[in-house]
């Protein structure tokens, strides 16, 4: 077996034990980048594989052990390039870190590469980004979903053995079900935007994409917490995420959302079995209803595209970067519909009236979760998309990320296990995990009860997802 | 059924572009205004939902008023050089920004 096809727990471990080297490690990813970047597009730069192994030598006694990590583009990364998939962004070097991959490094995460997304994290298949689209490893016909697009890719192709992501509306956990991975999407203000290019500020959350669970768990212990240089960080000091690994979910209630959503009867009918999987551990599931998600869509798109238009108006060309003639036409799309619902006379109408509805999704999540511990869901409406299918479709995102949104609007946590795979054409489905704010160690819980138990995590069945 | 609302033209997709300080193409244009439409009907669905005893949600945190010291933080200033360094046009140390007022002179 090779290297990059272990998980970062397991390297981690080996590397403490000594049985493998850090250079083995970054040799073996190295040359995984080598085979398979070129026909992916997943990374838009990479750093020299020589001075990344120095820094991951120092960096051995920290928790990530110096192991390789990928980066989304969106992140600041002193000195090292970062576009947000805008040519906008051609060239800029940021002068400063964010907080979220300076923490990561500091706790021994080595950052080995920035990552492809759609432009400024507008989209969900990476098809928008201006250095063109990524492919999905698990299948090359196919879209990795976005916008973490990249980071989601990285992984399944072991090109890295985490990756860091963003997630405003199903960024993390969309991509990260379409390509086979698992996506955690923390608690609003649990990781810091500090030096992420904002898009949706009152949403914009930052987390791990990886192999497993646990290795997730791993990674959101290095980055959380509260950040002086971002306000809307919690105080709550984070706890030890991977707390809650291998603990049983026994009498946990677990209420499963359905909607009768066009083309959603397919896969709940592939998804609907692994449910029992809860109940062989002793859980309880129950189907519940929920606040009609096509509603998020509509709120999300207004107070978005407000946001949007808002934070993108700084791209001036003048202190860096390049003027707005360089936006694509998503950017340009989502900046306008803000610009228009946020007018002089149109923002109580729409803008309002947007804010009021996520108002109800909140209380509709506070009402179910007096009756149940965690919500469950299926990540996406479908497996991943083919190549080109966002042409002609202005709200192809919102649609793909629907299941999703309601969630992220209310600042909960989620996260995307793999929960199927087709063996036609090895594509995955991922069963979303929601709990009450700052819980992260339920949906970490539960993914993890659930990921081993299955046989859907092909870094730990490989034999089963070669079938 | 919410009634289906006028289409947007390519002017106010021009007039839009112009508050936003972009530039459209006609063709450009066009194509937004289609999508305007089909988006602002997904957005006028909202109204279907009662609101009437609904305060708005602007930020899902809880938190208010998060003061701390006004210091300066010696780790987060940039030198002079750091500053520009991403700058496309320079001149004597300073950024140069495009002239807004009197173009045609």
């Amino acid at each position: 077996m090779k290297l990059r096809s272990l998980t970062l727990a397991e390297t981690r471990k080996k590397i403490l034990e000594k049985s493998i080297s850090q250079a083995d490690v970054y040799n073996d990813i190295f040359a995984s980048i080598a085979e398979s970047n070129t026909e992916l597009n997943v990374y838009l730069t990479t750093v020299d594989k020589k001075s990344a192994l120095e820094k991951a030598s120092a960096q051995i006694s920290n928790e990530l052990a110096g192991l390789p990590i990928a980066v989304k583009d969106n992140f600041c990364t002193r000195d090292m390039e970062t576009t947000a998939s805008s040519t906008v962004l051609k060239g800029f070097k940021p002068q400063f870190e964010s907080t979220v991959t300076k923490k990561l490094q500091e706790n021994g995460g080595v950052i080995i590469g920035k990552v492809n997304l759609d432009a400024w994290a507008h989209g969900s298949s990476t098809e928008t980004s201006q250095y063109g689209r990524s492919l999905n490893p698990r299948n090359l016909e196919h879209l990795p979903g976005g916008s973490s697009g990249g980071s989601a890719a990285a992984v399944a192709s072991d090109m890295c053995l985490a990756a860091l992501g963003t997630e405003t509306a199903g960024s993390i956990r969309q991509p990260a079900a379409w390509c086979g991975v698992v996506g955690l999407k923390p608690t609003y203000g649990r990781c810091s935007r500090y030096g992420v290019a904002s898009m949706a500020s009152s949403t914009d959350s930052p987390g791990p994409l990886a192999k497993t669970v646990e290795d997730a768990a791993l990674v959101l212990n290095t980055i959380a917490g509260p950040d002086k240089y971002d306000a809307t960080t919690s105080p709550k000091p984070a706890p030890d995420f991977t707390k809650t690994i291998g603990k049983s979910i026994n009498d946990m209630k677990i209420g499963y959302i359905y909607h009768d959503l066009k083309g959603l009867e397919t896969t709940a009918a592939l998804f609907e079995p692994q449910l029992k999987v809860f109940e062989k551990l002793g859980a309880h599931v129950e189907k519940v209803d929920a606040l009609d998600p096509n509603y998020s869509v509509g709120s999300y798109t207004v107070f978005q595209r407000g946001e949007v238009s808002s934070n993108l108006a700084r791209y001036d060309g003048i202190r860096y970067g390049k003027d707005r003639s360089h936006f694509g036409e998503e950017a340009k799309r989502r900046i306008m519909l803000g610009t228009f619902t946020l007018s002089k006379g149109l923002a109580e109408k729409y803008y309002s009236l947007a804010q009021k509805v996520r108002t109800l999704y909140i209380q509709d999540y506070e009402k179910l979760f007096k009756e149940y511990d965690v919500l469950v869901s299926l990540s996406s409406p479908g497996f991943a998309k083919k190549i080109g299918a966002t042409e002609g479709e202005s709200m192809f995102g919102e649609l793909e990320d629907m299941l999703l949104e309601p969630s992220s609007i209310s600042g909960l946590p989620g996260i995307s296990v793999p929960c199927y795979r087709d063996p036609k054409t090895n594509l995955y489905l991922g069963l979303n995990i929601v709990a009450p704010q700052w819980r992260e160690d339920l949906v970490i819980q539960v993914g993890h009860a659930f990921e081993r138990e299955t046989k859907w995590n092909s870094w730990l069945n490989i034999n089963e997802s070669n079938d | 059924m919410t009634k289906k609302n006028t289409p947007f033209t390519s002017a106010q997709m021009q007039h839009v572009a112009q508050l936003a300080n972009l530039e459209l193409t006609d063709t450009q244009a066009k194509k937004l205004a289609t999508a305007f439409t089909e988006t602002m009907e997904v957005v006028n669905r909202l109204q279907q939902l009662d609101i009437s005893s609904v305060e708005p949600t602007h930020q899902v945190t809880g938190l208010t008023n998060r003061w701390r010291e006004d210091e300066v933080d010696k780790s987060q200033e940039f030198t002079q050089e750091e500053a520009l360094h991403n700058a496309a046009h320079t001149h004597n140390g300073y950024f140069v920004v495009p002239r807004i007022v009197n173009q045609d002179s």
